[in-house]
């Protein structure tokens, strides 16, 4: 049986694969092409293949229980992936270089002149409360200005086709190693479509982010010690950690491992005494970083790494103090920093957003929290978050009570109806709701990923992404048309 | 290689083979009870005193009954050296080192550990539980096996090697300690005599020893062989001596070794100048116990050349001999 796609249900979202009336976008055609000839039995068929083959590659996310400890979940991936034109893919690319940096730039103007405060485009104010904004950093140069090495940003698509960028995460984002597993699971299942559709590969990240990590070394050396430092087996990323420092061929390091010496510098305790340790990629967050600067209860961190930073003894990415970036209130000035630094528009929009510091915004926001979404300034995960038009009277009025108390806390946006791409839901195919995490590394040259991680809703309806929260995960096909549209004339 | 990655390999090691040694003894000790009259049945207890967690089992139960003392062994959370605890502490140590383990290694021990999980109740009846226990060695057998096939030697293959020796030449000497103490000190010892051979049978196939002890000895079975098998056999796998010397052949490989493989070589030749048929019972008591000290000694040594500053898990011998 061939799956008609003008039965395909059509929303008021904007659909990534299939145009009102049923018709293909852009990209989208071979894939639509096969899929409806494969037929609905078929695919049910190869989803299973593809949950046997996670489950076998050993790929999965951690979710943390009281009573059971940690458990690891089978990684959630929809096989039907979601597919941009190349064309389209091009200019998104240009927007996220030019997005890192300018927030490059803005982090570092912040720890030295803070020309962009005097200069009255970015209210001091609102530094003054940033709570990622680190004292300690103030004046710290870190190899080639970068602090935000590793950046991942969140692109949502609105019902009129226009890509977002909802925000971007400095600190120590995660899914990157997803969405290389999804590509690799998604070949073995539909080995016949890679052959013929345009689908460019997923770039060799580990060996781009290696190369990226190795060029920090604070000397000039020709083997410099790189090491991925973790929270451990309990931290929900854990499996990342792994992968990458499996695929680097670097060590994964716990706090414990790394003692820092009198002369500054950092050494990883071995079976055959102390090894010198040059570049750390961390994924642990700054306040945990180091107890004699930080957190001091913290036990995952390294006491006097901040100390052996600063000194220029060993290089941290991302750097302590990135995350000054990363903090929605900063977001709503991205456009303005990409004026200001680089004299450029910006290529990719932002939501818009009320500032609730903003005494005139905040007002409007509190009329109208039945249509916004207002979140704080500082969580990730989607935690703490008001989705105004599914809230309850109550839920409002108390979200109300917590923006008055704390306006620099919150932003709010109008909800933004996220596009839908086709899904397999319970035998049948089903528009749901998704995002799109690309992943830029920021070095000597400024690297995009291929696509990145698409994360999908499972749930009808749903806003949700998130996998914490019962989300799943899709390849991400970047299409060059040329091909695509030989291939469907053919 | 970093200390908290060998040291983490060295427990799971350890564990593993603890998994594994916790199976074979329940088999046997079950297995002993169908073979003997109802009134010389060595009970369960010994199974409590060779885990050596009485202290943790009178909280556990009041007597000690098959069932009683069989779930206490197996499934028991609070017994610290349960095959579940075990068996789960393995998981957790090999999540850790899941970056240098092959897939295979971490999948399998994964999936023993949920299969003990859900099915720890059958070992508890006698139905079920031969497939049980037997299910769990099979498993252990894959992954000593795993170890070999596919991983590539190096330091992380030499402190599994060395974890998984220690732990066997530990539990090897204490199931000798234990049976020998209890055939000896029965006080209806005459009664007994007629089926000595069973009891010291039985002990041969905990250790999947009986086939291997015939074709090495051609002779009946008989105490101080069978203690003489266990301990001092140089190419038993499961015995002592055989431990020992697998693990002085990695010590050679690993850095700042000396001191270790002096001691090893010493624990190893003690051994096998010993005169087992000319021991009473309470030498052999005397001896096991200097060996199992020795043991110990090395645990310690091991974790204070390589392993230092790391909270290692807490170690039963280190825990006994202190």
């Amino acid at each position: 049986m061939r799956i008609a796609w003008d039965e395909y249900p059509a929303a008021a979202s904007f659909d990534e694969l299939i145009a009102p009336g049923g018709s293909p976008r852009p990209g989208a055609s071979a894939l639509l092409e096969f899929l409806s000839a494969l037929g609905p039995q078929e695919l049910v068929t190869r989803q299973k293949a593809a949950e046997v083959a996670i489950r076998s590659m050993g790929i999965t996310f951690t979710v943390y229980h009281e009573e059971g400890g940690s458990i690891d979940r089978a990684w959630p991936l929809d096989i039907i992936p979601r597919v941009i034109a190349l064309d389209e893919w091009r200019r998104i690319e240009a927007g996220l270089r030019q997005r890192a940096r300018a927030l490059n730039m803005f982090i570092d103007d912040i720890y030295h002149a803070q020309r962009i405060v005097h200069d009255g485009i970015f209210p001091r104010a609102y530094l003054a409360d940033s709570v990622n904004f680190r004292l300690q950093c103030v004046g710290i140069d870190p190899p080639q200005g970068i602090w935000a090495h590793i950046c991942g940003s969140d692109l949502v698509r609105g019902a009129d086709g226009t890509m977002y960028v909802l925000e971007d995460n400095l600190r120590v984002p995660s899914g990157v190693s997803y969405m290389l597993e999804n590509r690799q699971v998604v070949k073995r299942v539909f080995p016949e479509v890679f052959e013929a559709a345009g689908i460019l590969p997923v770039d060799d990240y580990p060996s781009q982010l290696y190369d990226m990590l190795r060029a920090l070394a604070p000397a000039q050396l020709e083997h410099p010690e790189v090491v991925l430092l973790t929270p451990g087996i309990y931290n929900s990323a854990y499996f990342e950690h792994a992968y990458l420092a499996q695929q680097m061929g670097c060590e994964l390091v716990e706090g414990g491992d790394l003692a820092v010496g009198d002369d500054d510098v950092v050494q990883m305790r071995t079976i055959d005494g102390w090894r010198r340790v040059d570049v750390i990629y961390r994924r642990i967050d700054d306040l945990f970083l180091d107890p004699e600067v930080f957190r001091s209860d913290s036990s995952l961190g390294v006491p006097g790494l901040m100390r052996a930073w600063r000194a220029g003894k060993v290089a941290l990415a991302n750097a302590p103090g990135a995350g000054v970036a990363d903090d929605k209130l900063v977001y709503t000035f991205v456009p303005a920093m990409i004026r200001y630094y680089l004299d450029q528009e910006a290529i990719l929009p932002n939501v818009p957003s009320y500032l609730c510091c903003e005494p005139q915004h905040c007002e409007y926001v509190l009329a109208n929290l039945d249509t916004l979404v207002v979140k704080p300034t500082n969580e990730s995960g989607g935690y703490g978050m008001l989705m105004g038009p599914q809230a309850s009277e109550l839920e409002r009025t108390q979200f109300a009570q917590l923006v008055r108390q704390n306006p620099r806390n919150y932003i709010a946006q109008p909800v933004i109806s996220l596009s839908t791409t086709p899904t397999l839901v319970d035998g049948g195919i089903e528009p749901r709701h998704l995002d799109l995490r690309p992943f830029i590394l920021s070095g000597r040259q400024v690297q995009v990923t291929t696509g990145g991680l698409t994360r999908v809703a499972m749930r009808k309806g749903s806003l949700v992404v998130n996998s914490s929260q019962g989300g799943g995960s899709k390849d991400t096909w970047i299409v060059d048309t040329s091909v695509d549209h030989a291939l469907a004339r053919s | 290689m970093l200390s908290r990655v060998a040291d983490n390999l060295y427990w799971m090691a350890r564990y593993l083979e603890r998994t594994e040694n916790l199976a074979r003894l329940v088999d046997v000790s079950a297995s002993l009870m169908l073979d003997l009259p109802q009134r010389l049945r060595p009970g369960w207890q010994p199974l409590v005193s060779i885990t050596r967690n009485e202290e943790i089992y009178g909280e556990h139960a009041r007597d000690y009954s098959e069932k009683s003392v069989v779930s206490f062994v197996v499934s028991a959370a609070k017994n610290p050296g349960s095959m579940l605890t075990s068996i789960a502490r393995a998981r957790e140590i090999a999540r850790s080192v899941r970056d240098i383990l092959p897939r295979e290694v971490w999948e399998q021990i994964n999936e023993l550990y949920l299969y003990v999980a859900e099915h720890a109740a059958e070992a508890a009846a006698k139905r079920t539980r031969y497939a049980f226990l037997g299910h769990v060695t099979a498993s252990t057998q894959t992954l000593t096996g795993m170890f070999e096939g596919i991983f590539s030697e190096g330091d992380a293959l030499s402190f599994v090697t060395i974890g998984r020796n220690i732990e066997r030449a530990d539990m090897t000497s204490r199931i000798v300690d234990v049976r020998a103490a209890a055939m000896m000190a029965a006080v209806n010892a005459e009664e007994l005599r007629p089926f000595e051979t069973v009891l010291w049978m039985s002990v041969l196939r905990s250790l999947s020893g009986y086939q291997m002890y015939r074709l090495k000895t051609r002779a009946r079975v008989y105490g101080p062989g069978v203690v003489r098998f266990l301990l001092a056999e140089e190419n038993f796998p499961r015995a002592c001596v055989c431990c020992l010397r697998r693990v002085e052949e990695v010590l050679h490989r690993l850095p700042n070794s000396q001191a270790l493989l002096r001691r090893v070589a010493r624990m190893r030749r003690a051994i096998a100048h010993t005169q087992f048929e000319a021991l009473e019972q309470s030498d052999l008591h005397g001896f096991i116990d200097r060996l199992q000290l020795s043991l110990a000694r090395t645990n310690d040594e091991l974790a204070r050349i390589y392993f230092v500053g790391h909270s290692a898990p807490v170690s039963t011998i280190t825990a006994i001999s202190a």
